[in-house]
């Protein structure tokens, strides 16, 4: 492996989005990852599809699941090599 | 188990940040907290891409002193003590002196298809965007109103993004006027200049706003209100707000007094931004919204006075009260157009987190009977969204904030602290 | 001088179904509510239809009423949702308890089955292991009280009540009352006040009993009944400063509603974070699963108490023309209707339709 390569692995993480895999780079939150594989985070009340407004924790639209556990704000949390990550639950 | 600090400063924007640093030069054992993994706040939010702003370097640095308690979300108060919930558990800290540095988050007014993924706040896409969101090749309409707009813009074309315009609600006549005050301030004219030098080939329109947003199962296409028509643009995000509000929840908690000089509340403190508690203070936008050189000297004098240096702290009123003129000079240029406030049409979902309709929010006596009759409010943002948007719109004024201040684990308000505070330098 | 057949004061969900009955009963009334329409208890209420056999006064009256909720079970704004109840038993001695209060339940027409720790786990699955079973009661439900308030007195001024919303009594007067803005109300008056009661009656003074609820965000599917700990009938009856018992419902939205705390002589409406962590903590015990789980709000309400845990129903003695339905506890919702059938048919001189001996005014003169 090259120098530049080896680097480029080692800023980048991979992890789960409904089952499919997404790399981000290190650093990036869960939403950049699902960003990457849906437009939308979570149904609201009456059936439509969100994704997040705020972008700072606020607005609490972007949840998702993350690891089993629900309701988790995806732009206040830190991707994760691993991380499995639902979205519309 | 608990942590306890001289100064323990919540919030590590600009203002948190001057704060932790000053009320560290005076030898107080000081923590920094702060909901967010890393410090900086919103305005200083590090990109994964191009780091942060100079300026907010050297202001890490200088505040690398303190304590840092960070991923960690304030949930509930009392005298000298703050609740707190990580990831990994929850923590006490006590105090003996707090500084309040909560920074204000974006108003949001209601309007067709503004649920649709793929419309945010303005700074909300600068900062889903620091943090990794794909922006390369996209079209992005930014609207709203404020300076801020430039800034979010410039920041997004460096990422990538194709930005088809900037839509200003602030009629071009009272702009111009803005901007040519700024010779009076050469920082910020410069600092302006490179925006608008950044931003070549953005057209920038004035007196228009975006009135409906269109698209299935996401963005695609925005209807902006000029003085001459309707225009339709097609696009895939739009970043707008209209101006921002305080976070004065956990301020209102500890039982801080909140005055009203418009339809959201700011945190009152006395001259050395002492607030009606006496261990507590306040600096930055908290106290109202004031910008970054507001922020910044705030947090000076707060953590200057929380750290016993009342006159030090004193002698830094000329400049706070020079940086606060300005900022209001900036609130008259671009106060919000009255057609903001009735986009909403009646099917128009105003509570997004429990799909309240506009229609369903009429003649309630307060806040409270609306909640009651149709769950506006209920919802995991504890009525904030929907709440400041209501008050702008002069429907009803906000109600009072509880604990938990956000939605918190049942685990962290039954179970004893985590055991070890991890701390770590900034 | 404005002339009633009655004027109800306080208009929670004990003083709008009393609004609800007297119109449907042809009466000509006044009713006056200083705040919102089911605004104070009512609106901090869980909205619980429960059969408990422990008082078989409350039984009785609780027997009464919940058929009378049943004309509500499709009113969309009531949000009645048949969830039934599960009663816990911890341990073989609780579970030793449960063949009596099933008898007692069938004594008064509510069916009542026992469920042992495998039907537990099968019925409950996020329930704690070693359990020693339980009690099903299938019929009792969850509605959402303000939303039935409102309703019950919108239908009450359809039928030509006199609403008087933002006024508050000020005094009785000989024959009525007087209002705050000096209006004098003339004609029988009926106070169902709640804690308030005493300002107006000071023989029949209540004591305000302080509960605390958390509710979380939407969990569906975690837990399908109402579930209460058998231990929660003594917290309710007993007289312990400060006493909490397991008590999870279900709320149609799928969020989940967590009870009880139960605490006399508090000055506050604030919420004591030391019984909320008493009373979460007892909740994670029988539910473990919970201590994940995002709470969202927490709040309190007061039960209006009397000093035998009954409610007053009937006529104040000493004074013409004056009816209390109030003190509650905390079972205001449940019998809320019973009790205004009861008062309503004690004023027009109607056989009433159950024993209204255990709930009369007259027994604090004793």
């Amino acid at each position: 492996m090259t120098a530049r390569a080896s680097m480029s692995k080692a800023t980048e993480l991979q992890l789960e989005i409904d089952g499919l895999p997404v790399s981000v780079p290190a650093g990036a939150n869960v939403a950049a990852a699902v960003a990457r594989a849906t437009p939308a985070f979570r149904r609201a009340v009456l059936g439509e599809a969100r994704g997040p407004l705020c972008g700072m924790g606020v607005c609490f639209e972007c949840r998702v699941r993350i690891d089993e556990r629900d309701h988790q704000r995806a732009c206040m949390v830190l991707a994760r090599a691993g991380m499995r990550v639902q979205t519309l639950v | 188990m608990s942590e306890h600090y001289d100064v323990l400063v919540c919030g590590a924007g600009p203002a948190g940040l001057a704060a932790a640093r000053a009320a560290g030069s005076r030898g107080a054992r000081v923590g920094l907290v702060d909901a967010q993994p890393r410090p900086g706040g919103q305005i200083w939010r590090h990109d994964l891409r191009f780091g942060e702003p100079r300026a907010a370097r050297r202001a890490l640095a200088a505040a690398s002193g303190a304590d840092w308690v960070g991923a960690a979300q304030v949930v509930a108060a009392e005298r000298g003590g703050l609740l707190l919930e990580r990831a990994d558990g929850a923590i006490s800290l006590r105090y003996e002196r707090l500084v309040l540095a909560t920074g204000a988050r974006e108003l949001m007014l209601p309007f067709p298809g503004w649920t649709l993924p793929g419309v945010t706040g303005a700074g909300g896409l600068q900062a889903l965007v620091k943090q990794g969101w794909p922006i390369t090749g996209r079209r992005v309409v930014v609207a709203g109103t404020g300076p801020l707009l430039l800034s979010v813009a410039a920041g997004l074309r460096k990422h990538g993004a194709r930005i088809l315009a900037i839509v200003e609600q602030a009629p071009a006549a009272r702009v111009r006027a803005f901007a040519l005050g700024l010779a009076g301030s050469p920082a910020t004219a410069a600092q302006a200049l490179q925006l608008r030098l950044g931003l070549i080939g953005v057209p920038y329109r004035c007196g228009e706003f975006v009135q409906a947003a269109h698209g299935d199962g996401r963005l695609q296409a925005v209807t902006i209100r000029t003085p001459r028509g309707l225009m339709r643009l097609d696009c895939d995000h739009l970043a707008v707000a209209y101006g921002l509000v305080p976070n004065v929840e956990l301020a209102h908690l500890l039982g801080c007094r909140l005055e009203r000089t418009g339809p959201h509340a700011a945190v009152a403190t006395d001259a050395l931004l002492r607030t009606s508690v006496p261990e507590v203070f306040a600096a930055g936008e908290v106290r109202g919204v004031g910008g970054v050189a507001t922020a910044r000297i705030e947090g000076r004098m707060a953590g200057l006075a929380a750290g016993g240096a009342d006159a030090a702290a004193d002698a830094l009123r000329r400049t706070q009260h020079k940086a606060r003129r300005f900022a209001a000079k900036v609130a008259r240029c671009f106060a919000l157009d009255p057609r903001l406030y009735a986009l909403a049409e009646p099917a128009t979902i105003v509570c997004r987190c429990e799909d309240v309709p506009m229609a369903a929010l009429t003649g309630f006596q307060d806040a409270r009977a609306v909640k009651l009759a149709t769950r506006c409010g209920m919802g995991a943002c504890q009525g904030r969204i929907c709440g400041d948007a209501l008050a702008a719109m002069g429907r009803y004024a906000q109600p009072q904030a509880a604990s938990p201040l956000f939605p918190v684990r049942l685990a962290t308000l039954c179970e004893p602290r985590t055991d070890s505070l991890s701390v770590t330098s900034t | 001088m404005k002339s009633f057949d009655l004027i109800i004061v306080g208009l929670g969900i004990v003083g709008a179904a009393c609004a609800d009955a007297a119109t449907a009963a042809g009466l000509r009334i006044a009713a006056i509510e200083p705040g919102g329409i089911g605004g104070g208890a009512t609106a901090a209420a869980m909205g619980h239809l429960v059969a408990m056999d422990d008082d078989p006064a409350e039984l009785a009256l609780s027997r009464y009423s919940l058929a009378l909720w049943e004309e509500f079970v499709d009113l969309p704004q009531a949000q009645f949702s048949r969830c039934g109840t599960l009663w816990i038993a911890r341990d073989e001695r609780e579970f030793g308890m449960i063949g009596a209060k099933i008898a007692r339940l069938a004594s008064a027409g509510i069916a009542a089955t026992p469920v042992d720790a495998g039907q537990l786990v099968r019925l409950e699955p996020a329930l704690c292991a070693g359990l020693a079973g339980g009690m099903l009661v299938p019929a009792d439900a969850v509605v959402y009280p303000p939303a039935v308030a409102q309703f019950l007195v919108e239908r009450s001024v359809a039928r030509g009540a006199t609403l008087m919303q933002g006024r508050r009594v000020g005094a009785l007067s000989d024959g009525g009352v007087v209002l705050d803005d000096g209006t004098a109300l003339h004609g029988p008056t009926l106070l169902a006040t709640g804690c308030a009661l005493g300002d107006l009656a000071p023989r029949l003074a209540l004591r305000a009993r302080k509960g605390h609820l958390v509710i979380t965000d939407r969990y569906p599917r975690v837990v399908h009944h109402q579930l209460l700990e058998l231990g929660y009938a003594a917290s309710a009856h007993g007289s312990d400063a400060a006493s909490v018992a397991f008590n999870v419902q279900p709320r149609p939205t799928g969020q989940l509603l967590i009870g009880s705390s139960r605490e006399f002589d508090s000055k506050t409406t604030a919420a004591s974070m030391p019984m909320v962590r008493r009373m979460l903590a007892r909740a994670v015990e029988f539910l473990p699963g919970l201590r994940t789980h995002q709470a969202l709000r927490i709040w309190t309400g007061f039960r209006p108490t009397t000093a035998d845990g009954r409610p007053y129903i009937g006529a104040v003695p000493e004074r013409r023309d004056l009816w209390v339905a109030a003190g509650h506890e905390g079972l205001g919702v449940t019998t809320a209707l019973g009790s205004a059938r009861l008062l309503i048919d004690q004023l027009l001189g109607r056989l009433p339709g159950i024993d209204p001996r255990p709930y009369l005014p007259a027994r604090a003169w004793q």
